[in-house]
């Protein structure tokens, strides 16, 4: 049987490659591939542990910071360290904005372009377009005039022959629903999300001196100093400048990309019953609300911890990491025993290509067929994201998620099913931004009420020294990414790195095969699928996008370590 | 000229403006901004291909944030990006396609993001089946020139630390016959990308270099000398443990790793995030990101660099004002002396000890 090939899938992070037989104008079987490694487990090996966040963050450069947060609570957990309240309420902050920040660009910069074609914007009328727009939202940029300008702004360009990111792609696709004055409005916020977006992570520099890549995490606490009658460190004028991008921040959440969301989710309903994948999610929890160790207490995460299995949001179980493994039965590396599992903490890995020789035009899909190794809770495979967390916090009882969740469905007029479904994951995404936009003004009052009690402490500072530290110790670090569940495992010997491993949300998401057989999660989540026209393989795209993708992120390379004693 | 960028939605002052900027960050005089305005809302826009290898995306996000918004909008518009893996709308098959249509035109800009493996033939590193060797090589054909972003392309960066799994090395280790610019840092900052464009569109030449293939106009200074925090090094007040009062007043992180006096960037006068900050100014030291080695040769990042040489004033801070900073530092320094190559040889021969 032909397969479809997309190498390079463009408009994520990293080098992935989808393959998939279609019979009959269905999607058959599918396979998920990451072609790019760089080994920087390996490389963490023998450094000094309070280094390893400053590495892990260059995983990935896109919700940057997120592998931050987990390597120091990785060895913060090792050794023991109880974060001071103020570090834990910055992390939170920036971890919220980063949320809400990545959320808007992943919808109207790498996943928009799957619904909306810029092409039929052109045929757009922009007093209807301003009609339309009005409809749906009060966002100030509404006006017949401000349509009407964007589209001539976008036919200039479309004129100049130089399509640059636009051209070649599937535009005029049967596919794509949208009347032209929506795809005309979508184009416009696309261009004020890019605008949006830079503005507001403003906050991470001022928290963590730029972004990417802040520069601030510390084994212990946080590099910021805090002090409001200090003109070095933070105080009531990067409080009030925080609020203020907080504010702008909340408001295109809830002016634009809602409204934009739920008005283009009823021309595509069918997705809510396509893409659906495994139907089993896990959720970390993240944001902890309280200044203890014990993260498993219910109501200490703001977004709860749990497993949902076989769509039954019914019960939700609870997490034990003890229960993660990875397979390498269909990755480029060896085990002892291939058929067997193995915990990250007695991670056994050698690295082993033994795909075809580039230039390749497939993958041996019956082998080891990519660099991603196959992550399984109990043994199950599991989708972990916002549709996950969403899920687990719907199902936990959570109050705001509870009340968007199903002002949500109503609003589409359908039932909790419609989630299980690529749309359903685009929608939970946004739902999640919503949710996370409406903490971070509560959450920046809390810190500075807290400074204003004369809290100054920014770091733990008792363990600091490695001399302070056991002979050996082991940690578990844990963060949920706008992309879902991470996991960081670290065992610290003679205050050095002796092993470190990662777990990632994509690890999870596009795993190829385990032992058994079971695939992905993107794997399960194309099968079935109609594909309209294979050479424009467009539906793949709406799927594997739905799920934001991070392959950078996903493919590490473990290093033998020991066993856990 | 005006009509054509007030259709781009960009008004004469704000494009003015950010002429002006760019002017600033290359140190032109004024009268070259008419210039740099004359080069830029010219006909034909210059086809880039920005790829992609062993990356984070750190360098294209922070593309992405390029500062001054109205700004950013210009250059999207002065550049005909045809080939970027995370922004594109094209896949698979037709995204090559975009690639090869712009490189056979020729004369366009390379953008690499990302160390390059060598190791196993480059099987590390595949795209559309072929590997990043592989594809380098063919995209610089015919190319005007190549600028590495960040310090994974410029020197191999992150895969490149030891034990380097992969062979990793930036685009001057495999691309002769084309200019190569080095932007590195980690990320890139976007200021220096656009910098660097505008000098090229404007005077059809490339920046001067230094040895390392970096534009002098951002790099040839160290973060050390332009530091806000510089007239604490010199009055001896240091930071001597996170959150404590030095720190809270903005005094000087060398002793907490600041690798800032090895360092050569221009991060203190630009900052990043439209000047809003950087991470000196965010209380953590300096990483030295910008510098060939970085990783090795700038870390542990918290023990502070052995000696810091030059003027009299550094001749070390233990013997600078404040008797205390002698004996607070005394545990941590080492023999080792301190500038960055002599450094990296002790550093190899630590490593020989260690093997």
């Amino acid at each position: 049987m032909p397969k479809i090939v997309i190498d390079p899938v463009t408009r994520i992070e990293g080098h992935l490659r989808v393959e998939a037989e279609v019979s009959g104008g269905k999607i058959g079987e599918a396979w998920s591939s990451g072609t790019m490694f760089r080994g920087i487990e390996t490389i963490l090996k023998g450094r000094d542990p309070r280094d390893a966040w400053v590495f892990t963050q260059r995983i990935c450069g896109v919700c940057t910071t997120v592998h931050a947060i987990t390597s120091v609570r990785a060895v913060e957990d090792a050794l023991g360290v109880q974060i001071p309240p103020n570090a834990r309420m910055i992390r939170n902050i920036i971890e919220a904005i980063q949320y809400v920040q990545d959320h808007v660009i992943h919808f109207y910069h790498l996943h928009a372009l799957d619904w909306v074609d810029i092409v039929s914007a052109l045929d757009a009328d922009p007093d209807k377009t301003s009609r339309l727009a009005q409809s749906v939202s009060d966002w100030p940029k509404s006006s017949a005039t401000y349509f009407k300008g964007i589209k001539e702004r976008v036919a200039a360009f479309v004129k100049s022959g130089q399509l640059g990111p636009f051209a070649n792609a599937y535009w005029g696709h049967p596919a794509y629903k949208l009347p032209p004055e929506a795809d005309l409005m979508a184009v416009a916020h696309y261009l004020e999300a890019l605008e949006w977006q830079r503005e507001v992570i403003k906050a991470h520099a001022i928290l963590g001196g730029k972004n990417p890549h802040l520069q601030t995490y510390l084994v212990g606490g946080m590099a910021g100093a805090a002090d409001p009658n200090s003109q070095a460190a933070l105080n009531a004028d990067s409080i009030a400048n925080l609020k203020g991008l907080f504010a702008k921040a909340k408001e295109f959440v809830d002016k634009v990309y809602l409204p934009d969301v739920l008005a283009v989710a009823p021309f595509y309903l069918e997705w809510a019953g396509i893409g659906e994948g495994l139907g089993n999610f896990l959720s970390y929890g993240d944001f902890p609300l309280t200044d203890t160790r014990d993260n498993d207490n219910p109501g200490n995460l703001f977004l709860p911890r749990g497993v949902i299995l076989n769509r039954d949001l019914g019960k939700v179980h609870p997490v034990d990491q003890e229960k993660i493994n990875e397979y390498v039965t269909h990755s480029w590396y060896s085990y002892q025993d291939d058929g067997k599992p193995m915990h990250p903490w007695q991670g056994e890995t050698k690295p082993k290509y033994t795909g075809p020789n580039p230039p390749y035009e497939s993958l041996d899909t019956k082998g080891k067929y990519s660099w991603l190794k196959a992550p399984r809770y109990d043994d199950k495979a599991v989708e972990v994201g916002p549709l996950a967390r969403m899920l687990v916090a719907y199902a936990s009882g959570h109050e705001r998620v509870k009340y968007w969740v199903d002002a949500a469905l109503s609003k589409l007029g359908v039932g909790p099913a419609a989630l299980f479904s690529t749309l359903g994951r685009t929608a939970a995404r946004c739902i999640e931004t919503v949710v996370m936009a409406e903490q971070l003004i509560p959450w920046t009052d809390e810190l500075a009420v807290n400074l204003g009690k004369g809290d100054l402490r920014i770091h733990e500072q008792k363990h600091w020294e490695p001399s302070t530290w056991p002979a050996e110790a082991e940690g578990w670090g844990w963060t949920e990414a706008p992309r879902g569940a991470l996991g960081h495992w670290i065992r610290i010997k003679n205050g050095q790195i002796e092993n470190y491993q990662c777990i990632v949300p994509t690890t999870w998401n596009a795993s190829p095969r385990d032992a058994g057989g079971q695939p992905g999660a993107y794997e399960a989540a194309l099968k079935g699928t109609e594909v309209a026209d294979p050479d424009k393989p467009l539906e793949i795209l709406r799927t594997i996008h739905s799920f934001d993708p991070c392959i950078a992120c996903a493919v590490h390379l473990l290093e033998p370590g020991r066993r856990k004693q | 000229m005006l009509a054509a960028l007030e259709r781009k939605g960009i008004s004469r002052r704000d494009f003015l403006k950010f002429c002006g900027v760019i002017g600033a960050v290359l140190a032109v005089p004024a009268e070259g901004i008419g210039r740099i305005a004359e080069a830029l809302a010219s006909v034909r826009r210059p086809s880039v291909v920005w790829l992609e290898f062993q990356d984070c995306a750190g360098c294209s996000e922070s593309f992405l944030r390029a500062s001054r918004p109205t700004a950013a909008e210009i250059v999207l518009d002065v550049l005909s990006v045809d080939y970027h893996e995370t922004i594109m709308a094209a896949a698979g098959r037709q995204a090559e396609e975009a690639k090869e249509a712009a490189i056979k035109t020729g004369g366009h800009l390379v953008i690499v993001e990302g160390s390059i493996p060598t190791k196993e033939n480059g099987l590390y590193c595949c795209v559309g089946g072929r590997t990043a060797m592989e594809l380098l090589s063919e995209a610089a054909k015919g190319a005007a020139a190549i600028i590495a972003v960040g310090s994974c392309a410029s020197f191999g960066g992150l895969a490149a630390a030891k034990p380097d799994p992969t062979g990793a090395v930036g685009v001057r280790d495999l691309v002769k016959g084309v200019p190569v610019i080095n932007l590195p840092g980690c990320p890139v900052n976007a200021v220096n990308i656009t910098a660097t464009v505008v000098h090229y569109l404007t005077y059809a030449s490339l920046p001067k270099l230094d040895e390392y293939g970096r534009p002098l106009f951002a790099y040839g200074k160290r973060v050390h000398d332009n530091c806000e925090r510089r007239a604490h090094f010199d009055a001896g007040q240091f930071v001597e443990a996170w959150g404590d009062e030095g720190h809270r007043k903005g005094w000087c992180l060398y002793k907490m790793g600041c690798k800032g006096p090895e360092c050569y960037s221009n991060c203190p006068t630009v900052r990043w995030n439209e000047g809003t900050n950087w991470p000196v100014g965010a209380g953590h030291g300096c990483i030295g990101c910008t510098q060939p080695g970085f990783w090795d040769a700038m870390t542990p990042f918290y023990r502070r660099l052995p000696n810091v040489p030059g003027f009299s004033v550094e001749s070390g801070a233990d013997k600078i004002g404040i008797g205390l900073a002698a004996a607070a530092a005394a545990g941590v320094v080492t023999h080792v002396v301190g500038t960055a190559v002599r450094r990296n040889k002790a550093k190899a021969e630590e490593n020989k000890d260690n093997s």
